[in-house]
């Protein structure tokens, strides 16, 4: 191997995102306000320069390879980092007032969030085994020490336990799995394991190590019967942390699945794709039958990213572009949504008080119509009512299923998002139909407040005009 | 182009949302300032339009402007198609909502419900121009519901009114008879010609006019089994028989909009879609003949019934009923042009009338009964005059406008050689003698003859606040201009200069304008031609037998009335319609549907499946939440279970099990 000068500058996106880890630490050193505004606002317009520097830096150059083609820049990973990026600056948002309440504001959080961010960079952009690894665990400790965030709460702690051993158990299978791959084809460079793959040597070998990374990216999704962290894990953390938790590393999770099972292991596609089969049904029965039964909002919410995980992975299924831009496309919206469904519970929170119950949720209408037409959208939406960002999610994961012939889980789908309506809708009937004797006002910061408007607009706006966002995600597989 | 006619069809719909959601914010007054400028603009852009059009400048818009979903090769899209035939529709249905917005200040004086009936009114506008402006099917039937939505609304819009509550939920349930055809025909020509849009289904139907469907067994023509299923809904929307039942009740509403709505507007957008639909038509010879003879059916006997109605407003809503049947009767024979002529005189002078009517019953205090008028060109010298001029329009005296649109249509259909044409003509002769007869008898009994009013009604006529006749008089003047004059400046190019262009066309064996414009030398000589002409002797005389019976002897109707008992029975019950279809259908309908509720409904559906099934469902779930314990290790454990399934599918697939 000989050593060349990488070209740092296809890096840009993770670069920055490094340094001003390290800056917003220090910043943090010298603020002494109470709130960490420093900390804050630097975050934020780190995460805006991510998502300048991560179109401008991948999208339409082309593909191009560096540091020894083990890192990829192509339209696919700028997408991934910009929707990440935006999704990691819509929650921290939300989080800020929700922590200040609960004095929890402190700099550590900020660093976390950045530092989960550039894992997820990373993965995003990686091109080896190695890389994508490495993009994991950094991910993953920094989301394990922000669920433990509340360090005093019980159920936080024991739920970043529960996450914590049981994502060293995922990280060791997909590891084994992952040698198994190096074992067949001697790299660990994706292009060249792809290449081993559609030479078909070693095939047994290949899909061997094959089982057991799905098993760990099963678990970054949280599918059944990988799942049994999430509701634990949704509920026990603070809220701000599970809005952060269920959006972007949702992407992540995508990405990972895409560059070691799409773009390496494409050719064993016959090979996972009754594996997978088996988790998104799993999926998409427990979490929809589980959340039926739930009282309590962050676990309702829970139990429906698995179900909306099982649907996803229905895009996968297909094993064409059209189902990956699908699924690409779900992700995002899913993001989206599940974002604004636990800003809501931060939104109706206030000290020593947590709405995450669906009770809390009831005469919102007569408190404000406008926060309860939010709801409304974000429910409607994650149903898959026409209108919303949802609907076409749901629709095309289920056209590349019809064109790719699987019929049947299309119906099988659309029966399991039916029953899902109940209990959405059961939300609804808390919001609208159901009255307070006397309606407390809200008490929410203004920029809490904005969010929340702003995430309802862009769910009722990318359901009216979904065709740019289609676009995009279906050029990032160049369609 | 685009951005005004975005601004034309929205200015309305702004002014509905805000009138509607602000209107207790913004108060009456603002209300109606607003959706009056609202619509204001919608016609004052509209009448640019036209005039682009006529004078040449503007050429045929037909763009998307919004696509709301492609669906495999189906776009569903909003767009608009504006043409001449667009154009003349568009500048009749804003500016007589104009002039019914203003009138609707004074006849709703004293309403409650202000602020909801000027965005309701608006809100019509903008649905009838998404309707009239629309370049594709989905678009149509939006505009289609939605002008019956707002229908509906303000039919029942007393909605303390028992039988405001009966006549909306009629021509509710009618109209989604109407609605089944249609619906059922934009489903035949989106499967068969493969789109919606307008101009694409026209090429197609073009391209293959011998296109058979088999239904139940038979060959029929594609074209003649869509045209007859579109004109199904057209006869809901329009009124025809066997679908009229619901106009004459839909008198139950407000006055303006029985003007706006139930008599210029809503209503003929049967005869904008049968216009519109001419490239499919042309092709379907039995389509036409059933749109000739139902017409004609319509023409006739619907004005008959109009002889024995006591209330005002029910004898102008039969005449309306007769008249759009002449329109179909026009558009039956191929003479598309025509027919949207009539259409368009039709408006002025019907809305007139009826706006007439309104001033009339608000003056007297909500009094409707004829019998309770006589000898009020005393007291509403204005009223009595423009309606004269809107009567004189109607029975089609020569150089005023119905003149020259009902002539067309009784001369189009004398030369047409359709099946079913010779009793056309024969019934909308006959029909003339009977419009001019009912006419005359409402204007004889209302303005005419002895002082019959109300002692309290009088009284109430001299305490009304002082704007408010003046404020009804206004829009009645401004539409007895275009009532009187419109047919003389217009007929030479619509109906034989070719004014529609491509907008309407017509197989040049169906013709018969082409064989009528021969014969016309100008808009003064066609009036002459009057006195040649059967239809004018027809109308005099039945004026004169009006003038006769309610006027100059009086005395002598009861004799008559005796001699004629059992055909005015008939025609009181209206041949019976109502009781087959409230006791018939309405009735058996509720039979069946208890029937079904009981056994179907709450035994099988409720009982066995929807809670059947919620039951299974929360059961299932149950038994699964003992999985979730919250012990570690037993999550761990569901983990390498995981595992070990998903690699004996590994082994069973490398066996080659699957």
């Amino acid at each position: 191997m000989t050593f060349e000068m990488p070209q740092f500058a296809l890096a840009a996106p993770e670069i920055w995102l490094g340094v001003m880890a390290c800056v917003v630490l220090v910043a943090d050193l010298f603020d002494r306000s109470k709130d960490s505004r420093i900390a804050f606002f630097l975050t934020q317009f780190t995460f805006v320069v991510a998502i300048w520097l991560a179109l401008s830096t991948h999208w339409g150059e082309g593909v191009q390879h560096t540091f020894n083609g083990m890192y990829i820049s192509d339209n696919l990973a700028g997408l991934l980092k910009a929707s990440m990026a935006a999704l990691a600056a819509l929650t921290v948002g939300y989080s800020r007032d929700y922590l200040l309440q609960r004095d929890l504001l402190k700099g550590e959080f900020f660093l976390l969030a950045l530092i989960a961010l550039l894992g997820m960079f990373v993965m995003a952009s990686a091109a080896s085994m190695l890389i994508l690894y490495m993009g994991l665990e950094l991910l993953s400790l920094s989301l394990y020490a922000m669920v433990a965030f509340d360090r005093d709460s019980r159920v936080g702690s024991e739920a970043a336990m529960k996450y914590f051993v049981l994502g060293a158990l995922s990280s060791g299978m997909l590891l084994y799995g992952m040698s198994m791959i190096y074992g067949a084809s001697g790299s660990l460079i994706i292009t060249e394991i792809a290449a081993t793959a559609a030479s078909g040597q070693n095939g047994l070998l290949l899909a061997f190590g094959m089982t057991f990374v799905l098993v760990g990216v099963a678990f970054k999704f949280g599918a059944v019967p990988f799942h049994m962290w999430v509701p634990d894990v949704y509920q026990g953390a603070p809220t701000a942390v599970s809005a952060f938790l269920g959006s972007a590393p949702k992407i992540a999770a995508l990405a990972l699945f895409l560059r070691l099972l799409v773009e390496g292991l494409g050719d064993l596609h016959a090979q996972w794709q009754l594996m997978a089969i088996i988790l998104a049904v799993g999926s998409l029965a427990v979490g929809n039958l589980f959340a039926l039964m739930q009282t309590n909002l962050k676990r309702m919410f829970a139990y429906s990213t698995i179900s909306h995980i099982g649907f996803l992975f229905l895009g996968l299924i297909a094993g064409t572009d059209e189902g990956y831009a699908a699924a690409l496309f779900y992700a995002i919206s899913y993001g989206i949504m599940s974002a604004g469904g636990f800003g809501m519970i931060i939104l109706l929170s206030r000290r020593g008080f947590e709405a995450d119950m669906i009770d809390d949720m009831r005469g919102l209408n007569d408190r404000h119509s406008g926060f309860a037409l939010v709801m409304l959208l974000l429910m409607f939406s994650m149903t898959g009512i026409p209108g919303t960002v949802g609907f076409y999610a749901k629709w095309m994961v289920l056209q590349a299923l019809v064109e790719a012939g699987l019929v049947w889980l299309a119906v099988l789908a659309v029966v399991f998002a039916v029953i899902g309506a109940f209990y959405y809708l059961r939300v609804l009937k808390s919001v609208y139909f159901e009255r307070l004797e006397d309606p407390m006002p809200i008490e929410a910061a203004m920029g809490t407040r904005a969010a929340m408007m702003g995430t309802g607009g862009v769910v009722l706006l990318l359901g009216l005009f979904p065709g740019a966002l289609i676009a995009v995600c279906r050029a990032a597989f160049g369609l | 182009m685009k951005l005004i006619y975005l601004l034309i069809v929205l200015a309305p719909l702004f002014g509905a949302a805000v009138a509607g959601l602000a209107g207790g914010a913004i108060g009456r007054a603002n209300a109606h300032r607003l959706t009056i400028l609202a619509v204001a603009v919608s016609a004052g852009l509209s009448l640019w339009v036209l005039y682009q059009h006529v004078s040449g400048t503007a050429t045929s818009f037909n763009e998307t402007i919004y696509t709301w979903a492609m669906v495999g090769d189906l776009r569903l899209e909003v767009g608009f198609l504006v043409d001449r035939l667009t154009a003349v529709m568009m500048v009749v249905v804003t500016t007589v909502s104009l002039a019914v917005h203003v009138y609707t200040v004074g006849y709703m004086h004293d309403d409650p419900g202000y602020q909801r009936f000027f965005s309701y009114i608006n809100l019509f506008t903008f649905a009838m121009l998404m309707l009239v402006m629309a370049n594709n099917f989905l678009q149509l039937f939006f505009g289609w519901e939605a002008v019956g939505l707002v229908s509906y609304l303000l039919i029942g819009f007393w909605y303390k009114k028992e039988s405001a509550i009966f006549a909306n939920l009629k021509a509710f349930l009618v109209n989604r008879v109407g609605d089944f055809g249609f619906l059922l025909g934009i489903a035949a020509v989106l499967f068969y010609y493969n789109s919606l849009d307008y101009v694409e289904v026209f090429g197609a139907a073009r391209a293959a006019p011998e296109l058979t469907m088999s239904i139940f067994g038979t060959e029929a023509l594609v074209v003649t089994v869509a045209c007859l299923l579109l004109f199904i809904g057209a006869m809901g929307k329009s009124a025809q028989v066997p679908l009229h039942v619901w106009l004459p009740d839909s008198m139950e509403g407000p006055t303006p909009i029985s003007a706006l709505i139930h008599a210029a507007t809503m209503v003929t957008a049967g005869i904008y879609l049968v216009a519109r639909m001419s490239p499919l038509f042309e092709f379907s010879e039995t389509a036409l003949t059933v749109v000739l003879v139902l017409g004609a059916i319509t023409a006739l006997f619907m004005g008959l019934v109009g002889l024995v109605q006591h209330d005002i407003k029910r004898v102008i809503a039969y005449s309306t009923l007769s008249q759009l049947g002449y329109m179909f009767v026009a558009l039956g024979a191929s003479a598309y042009a025509a027919g949207v002529f009539h259409l368009m005189t039709h408006a002025f002078f019907k809305a007139l009338l009826f706006l007439g009517a309104g001033a009339i019953i608000v003056a007297l205090h909500h009094e409707q009964d004829m019998r309770r008028m006589g000898n009020l060109r005393r007291y509403l010298p204005i009223t009595h005059i423009t309606m004269l001029l809107g009567t004189l329009a109607l029975v089609g005296t020569p150089l005023f406008s119905g003149y020259y649109s009902k002539d067309a249509i009784i001369e189009a259909v004398h030369l047409s050689d359709r099946a079913g044409a010779g009793f056309a003509y024969v019934a909308v002769l006959l029909g003339v003698f009977i419009t001019s007869l009912y006419s005359f008898r409402l204007y004889f009994l209302v303005f005419w003859g002895e002082e019959r009013i109300d002692p309290h009604a009088r009284e109430h006529m001299s305490h009304l606040p002082r704007y408010v006749l003046p404020v009804m008089q206004w829009p009645l003047i401004l539409l007895a201009i275009p009532s009187v004059v419109i047919g003389y400046f217009t007929i030479a190019p619509m109906l034989f200069g070719g004014f529609f262009g491509e907008a309407i066309f017509v197989a040049p064996a169906n013709d018969v304008l082409a064989l009528l414009s021969e014969k016309f030398h100008g808009s003064f000589a066609f009036a002459l031609h009057a006195a040649v002409n059967p239809a004018f002797w027809l109308a005099v005389a039945g004026a004169i037998v009006a003038w006769f019976f309610f006027n100059f002897r009086p005395s002598l109707l009861p004799m008559v009335n005796a001699r004629l008992k059992p055909v005015i029975e008939v025609l009181e019950n209206k041949y019976g319609f109502d009781v087959l279809y409230n006791q018939g259908f309405a009735g058996g309908g509720r039979l069946l549907g208890r029937a079904l509720w009981r056994v179907g409904d709450q035994g099988l559906i409720d009982g066995l499946i929807v809670n059947g099934t919620a039951r299974t469902i929360g059961r299932l779930a149950g038994l699964l939440r003992g999985a979730q314990s919250g012990y570690l290790y037993h999550y761990a454990f569901a983990m390498i279970l995981g595992l070990l399934l998903l690699l004996s599918v590994f082994v069973a697939n490398w066996q080659g099990w699957f």
